[in-house]
């Protein structure tokens, strides 16, 4: 997905004179083919994430299209009062490249673990969050962001995440894309979350618990139609996601539904504890100690729906 | 040249008529709307009206062409004297200025692109406005355009880092369509900048950061018509000019006054005492 996103950078940067590229301090080699063919759209700015985000929405006022690449937490984090000041202020037209969001940098603890990297951004006015799910569905969005007129976040899995998408399914940002349809429950997530769930559903499935399943890509704007039609019909809703349960799609899916349905509806929020990670290891290991593998999903909804009440209450308040 | 060596308390030509004229409408907006940073924006008078008078290529009346040369206020703070020289160059009605800060103005506290004509950047939060400004001097030298870039920063700005990122990055693109001022009034909100946080040597701070630094007095009308001529002051070095300037200048009360930073009610006595002091009404 990493690979597919960049080389999208260079692809769009041959076809729109518009695109530029800026890096702070990437790894090695990082688009060294664009660097050598597009040489006036290449950018290398070094660690000073405040001022490439300034200097994007300078380059942004006069008419490009720039794409910043580092990692999650650094862009997010590090320079909050440029992207909200510069970008979203301004309604600048900047795509954020979030190298290793969620837990994906598992192995180099919790300065490089975005665990909040959404709720950080989703706060933001004007600001769209998209988390793709593998390289082919990063593809056609990338397509999509040319000429989006808003600042994207975009957050980036670890690279040979496992594929889920359909060409079929298109892309849209701002839709949700139905990869199951909704039984007694609608399990919404996001991002790589979709081949966990996935699993959990067919889990489920063999266990007599149907489970509808939908990837909100775009976090914000929430598709709040799709969310609101397809809650209407199911006994309960289910958040998964490779994130903090403070502030990011189980927060929007919470709200949204707060909004919109007149009825309440039960809505369970798989997600990561409030606590930093200090466990390394890898971001499958992680995701399985959180309890968000297919299993520890199954499982969670499994007696969710059994015992709702019971599950409620032996999560943590936040 | 060191900083020391320019003394502008004594050396600086008094204000002429026009000087005085732009800071009766900085007072004027404070009066209306009871509030303001009046001595951020008193400081800079003289930079912005030589600027706006006699350096930028800009068309009031069309403020987004193209080739305009652009002018970012940085310290967003000092914005009042900004208004007052884009209300005094056409860029919006004059009378626009005594709805300072009223629910439904154009004019806030600090100035907001798109609300204001001739506003390149919103501004306010400070360090921000140098690298928008390396961006957008990227940006016109790539469409190969003879537009230039001129940021305006406050000297307690300078405390914030990414200032310091920015200018390695202009210096590392050889910006020499960018040039820096500062309006080095030696106060920031606190107090001296030299107390809260030491800025000097300056002058040499920027030369080391790979910018063609220069020194003014900044209330010196000719003087800081001439230096801004000049730039680039060196091919393919972004420019920096530090402007020594009094804050509060031309208020008696007010100058080298951090009690005068950002200014409530003027009490009558005050008013009469400035009015004796810029003439006006």
């Amino acid at each position: 997905m990493r690979k597919a996103c960049l080389d999208m950078v260079h692809a769009l940067a041959r076809r729109d004179p518009r695109v530029v590229y800026i890096g702070s301090d990437p790894g090695p080699g990082t688009l060294d083919r664009m660097r050598k063919e597009l040489p006036r759209q290449f950018f290398i700015e070094g660690i000073s994430e405040a001022h490439v985000i300034g200097m994007s929405a300078g380059m942004a006022f006069e008419g490009h299209v720039p794409y910043v690449n580092t990692i999650a937490t650094f862009i997010t984090r590090r320079c909050f009062e440029q992207v909200a000041v510069d970008l979203c202020l301004h309604a600048l037209p900047v795509r954020l490249i979030g190298n290793g969001g969620g837990l994906v940098y598992a192995p180099l603890g919790p300065t490089h673990v975005a665990m909040e990297d959404i709720a950080i951004m989703r706060a933001l006015p004007g600001m769209t969050i998209v988390c793709p799910t593998d390289a082919p569905e990063m593809n056609r969005f990338m397509e999509r962001t040319l000429d989006w007129p808003h600042p994207i976040y975009i957050r980036l899995g670890k690279g040979g995440d496992p594929v889920t998408s359909r060409p079929e399914e298109g892309f849209e940002i701002g839709k949700a894309i139905v990869k199951r349809d909704p039984g007694r429950v609608l399990i919404a997530t996001t991002g790589i979350m979709v081949h966990h769930v996935l699993g959990a559903a067919k889990l489920l499935a063999e266990r007599g618990i149907a489970c509808g399943v939908a990837h909100f890509h775009t976090v914000k704007p929430l598709d709040a139609d799709a969310l609101a039609d397809l809650a209407a019909g199911v006994e309960a809703v289910v958040t998964v996601e490779e994130h903090t349960r403070i502030g990011g799609l189980g927060s929007a899916v919470l709200e949204c539904l707060a909004d919109r349905l007149r009825a309440p509806k039960p809505v369970l929020r798989l997600g990561l504890p409030d606590k930093f990670t200090h466990n390394y290891g890898s971001q499958d290991g992680l995701i399985k100690h959180y309890g968000l593998d297919a299993p520890g999903i199954a499982a969670a909804i499994e007696a969710y729906v059994a015992q709702p009440a019971a599950l409620q209450r032996s999560l943590e308040p936040i | 040249m060191t900083s020391a060596a320019l003394d502008i308390n004594t050396a600086t030509p008094p204000l002429d008529a026009r000087s005085k004229a732009l800071r009766r409408m900085v007072v004027e907006s404070v009066v209306a709307a009871g509030r303001g940073h009046l001595g951020p924006a008193l400081s800079l008078v003289e930079i912005l009206r030589v600027l706006y008078d006699d350096i930028l290529r800009v068309r009031p009346r069309e403020p987004r062409w193209p080739e305009r040369d652009r002018c970012i206020l940085s310290k967003g703070h000092g914005c009042l004297a900004l208004y007052a020289v884009l209300a005094d160059k056409g860029f919006f009605p004059p009378d626009v200025l005594a709805t300072f800060c009223a629910h439904d103005s154009i004019l806030g506290g600090h100035p907001e692109h798109g609300m204001i004509p001739g506003v390149e950047a919103s501004t306010g939060a400070l360090g921000h406005g140098l690298s928008i400004g390396v961006g957008m001097a990227i940006a016109n030298r790539l469409r190969r355009s003879a537009a230039r870039v001129f940021v305006v920063l406050g000297d307690g700005e300078l405390d914030e880092g990414a200032v310091w990122e920015a200018a390695m990055g202009a210096s590392k693109h050889r910006l020499d369509n960018l040039t820096a001022i500062v309006d080095y009034n030696k106060f920031q909100s606190y107090g001296p900048t030299s107390v809260v946080l030491e800025l000097e040597p300056l002058l040499d701070k920027w030369r080391s950061f790979g910018f063609a630094a220069d020194e003014v007095d900044g209330h010196d009308v000719d003087a800081l018509r001439d230096k801004l001529r000049a730039v680039p002051f060196a091919a393919g070095r972004p420019s920096a000019l530090v402007c020594h300037t009094v804050k509060g200048k031309g208020v008696p009360d007010a100058e080298n006054n951090a009690d005068w930073h950002h200014k409530n009610k003027l009490s009558a006595a005050e008013l009469a005492s400035i009015r004796a002091v810029l003439g006006g009404a």
